[in-house]
């Protein structure tokens, strides 16, 4: 691996029996898959049903984090990518964490705290089934490559 | 004037509710609620689904306790593909279906212990909010936190290796499970590296352990008089008696000790207990027939089972269940605080048992199903973290599902967890003026121990509101509190 390259997770999460709520896993899934098909062995790749505690400790591994959710709220381009500040907010149950959290928790306890964004992307339809809807689907493919577009300007230089 | 208080959701549980304390006129506690606000029903949902997709598809009800579903639903259909009533899977099957159940056990205690229980028992109930959470443990108890962290890491990994994935897995299958174990897998599992190796764990486990009993011995009131009532127990025993947590026969005791459900096969479940539906609560309050509505209710989870069971068959946890026991004096104990210390007692024991089954070589070779006739109903128990659960199901002969029945660990505890409620809003916020932060958490607190998860409870697929309220006696609301 190039030691210069900044070890790069992607880690989405959310419930993909719940339709659009699985854009997050959806994204880190095509990101591992192409990173593979570009030899880009600094991209790793992480989803999950949801945050826990132990991503705290998942996250000392890398030098940048991109955490990846859907959204309910509108966004004007489908999604939004934003640089991520620890918060030491919490929730009112450890059922789910979040993002900012987790960062925290790594800074407090394991003194690291990576380059981390959060990505949002904007779903439409949250029902107990599979198979995201199609604007959603839209969405996904813009965020795709927008985050490829990162992951290269990075691997370029 | 009398006052409706009502804290909604309580926080640091899995999942919401809402308590509602009534003040009579003169500020005396007149009747405590546990409420479930939310439900969706999923046992209607899964109708009409194909029975082979139950131990997937039954994950979604939380991303908790995924395995215990997981499992239990597993369980349910082996016996509808003919592979027995737990007892008929092939070794590799049945070790591999208990290593993933050890593993969910064993990192689903840490979370509750390290991250919901301990910043109370740490900062106290009437400590800031601002420190009283895993923060402030990080802050002022570093090893503590790193260890919560990586016990958790440590469960999920073994989930992994079992179930193909940390959550929502696919390694448990109708009649049997889908994998081995590899050498890889077992090795990483055994002696990792620093942090990731079974030793480490089982030393941390024993920690945790002394931890919850020098602070037991330095505050005895808290743990020992907090909520303190009758309860009868139930849960999963092996049929020697000994504590299991994937497979035995259902045993309940009462407050005394005597058993007042003798050994039963689970499979006939149904005969035994019923739940009964109050209006006020989507959740269900699940009793034994023999004794009746009012007085047949019981306590499921941790203390439940070190409360029914005789002995426990790894070393390390029986020398602990052995003190525990002495402790009250060979009787149930009939403290709710005390789950906290058979939650580390289990933690244990998982911790024992993960060991036993990595050292055996049934889990990387031998057949991995059992097949045979195939019966149109089945039932599967499972003891998950939070107690028993139960999953029951009838098929079609087009294989379709027509009947679901969970029975979930929180809700065997509905009326357990409003009990606790009660006598802590009685001593806590009778006649009291101001509702303090101190005096709701104590209440959050009792319901804590139960560990419940409200999510799986109600079956809801989505979120619940959080938010305090309080009302006078003609139920208009005079107070509200948000909690985030």
């Amino acid at each position: 691996m190039n030691p210069d390259k900044p070890k790069t997770l992607i880690y989405g999460y959310g419930n993909p029996g719940r339709q659009d709520d699985a854009l997050g896993v959806m994204l880190a899934d095509g990101i591992e898959n192409w990173s593979h098909s570009q030899h880009l062995p600094w991209v790793h790749a992480e989803t999950n049903y949801q945050l826990n505690l132990e991503d705290a400790e998942k996250i000392t591994h890398y030098n940048r984090v991109i955490f990846a959710d859907a959204s309910q709220e509108p966004l004007p381009d489908g999604f939004l990518f934003t640089p991520l500040k620890p918060s030491e907010a919490i929730d009112f149950s450890m059922h789910a964490v979040a993002p900012a959290f987790i960062l925290h928790l790594c800074h407090e306890v394991f003194h690291h705290t990576p380059e981390a964004y959060l990505l949002h992307i904007k779903g439409y339809e949250w029902e107990f089934m599979k198979n995201i809807t199609g604007t959603a689907t839209d969405n996904l493919n813009k965020a795709l490559d927008f985050v490829k577009s990162i992951i290269l300007q990075h691997s370029n230089t | 004037m009398g006052q409706k208080i009502t804290i909604e959701p309580v926080t640091r549980v899995e999942g919401h509710g809402k308590v509602t304390i009534h003040l009579d006129n003169e500020g005396k506690i007149e009747q405590t609620r546990l409420h479930i606000v939310e439900f969706r029903g999923f046992e209607r949902f899964v109708q009409g689904r194909p029975y082979w997709e139950m131990p997937v598809l039954v994950q979604r009800l939380c991303g908790i306790c995924p395995v215990s579903h997981h499992l239990a639903a597993a369980k349910a259909l082996d016996v509808i593909v003919g592979a027995g009533t737990g007892e008929g899977l092939t070794p590799t099957g049945e070790k591999m279906r208990r290593l993933m159940h050890y593993g969910q056990i064993f990192q689903s205690h840490a979370l509750h212990f390290f991250y919901l229980a301990s910043p109370d028992l740490l900062f106290g109930i009437d400590a800031d909010p601002a420190k009283r959470n895993i923060v402030g443990v990080a802050l002022e108890y570093k090893d503590l936190a790193v260890q919560g962290v990586m016990m958790r890491k440590y469960g999920q990994e073994v989930i992994k290796a079992t179930a193909g994935k940390k959550i929502h897995g696919t390694g448990a299958i109708p009649g049997g499970i889908n994998k081995h174990l590899t050498e890889e897998e077992r090795d990483y599992l055994l002696h990792g590296d620093e942090f990731m190796n079974i030793d480490k764990m089982i030393g941390w486990a024993q920690d945790a352990l002394e931890f919850f009993k020098e602070y037991h011995k330095k505050n005895v009131a808290i743990i020992d008089a907090f909520a303190e009532f009758p309860s009868s127990y139930l849960s999963l025993v092996r049929k020697d008696g000994a504590l299991d947590l994937y497979h035995g026969v259902l045993r309940a005791v009462d407050s005394e000790g005597k058993k007042i459900l003798h050994d039963v096969d689970y499979q006939e479940y149904y005969k035994y207990i019923d739940e009964e539906v109050r209006s006020w609560s989507y959740m269900k309050f699940p009793y034994l027939k023999e004794i009746g509505k009012q007085a047949g209710w019981y306590t499921v989870g941790p203390l439940a089972r070190l409360n029914t069971s005789n002995f426990i068959d790894t070393p390390l946890a029986q020398k602990e269940f052995e003190e525990f026991k002495k402790y009250n004096g060979g009787k149930p104990s009939n403290k709710p605080m005390h789950a906290h210390w058979a939650r580390l007692i289990e933690i244990l024991h998982s911790a024992e048992k993960i060991k036993q089954l990595l050292n055996d070589p049934d889990l990387m070779e031998g057949e991995l199903v059992t097949k045979g006739t195939r019966h149109l109903e089945g039932v599967g128990l499972i003891e998950a973290p939070r107690g028993t659960l139960f999953h029951h199901y009838k098929i079609g002969e087009n294989d379709m599902i027509t009947m679901a029945n969970l029975i979930v660990s929180t809700t065997n505890n509905n009326q357990p967890m409003n009990e606790a409620v009660n006598q802590v809003a009685v001593r806590t916020m009778t006649g009291k003026k101001e509702i303090t932060e101190g005096m709701m958490n104590a209440v959050e607190v009792a319901i804590r121990a139960y560990d419940p998860c409200l999510s799986c409870a109600t079956h809801a697929l989505g979120k619940m509101p959080l938010e305090f309220e309080v009302y006078d006696a003609g139920y208009h609301l005079i107070q509200k509190k948000i909690k985030d």
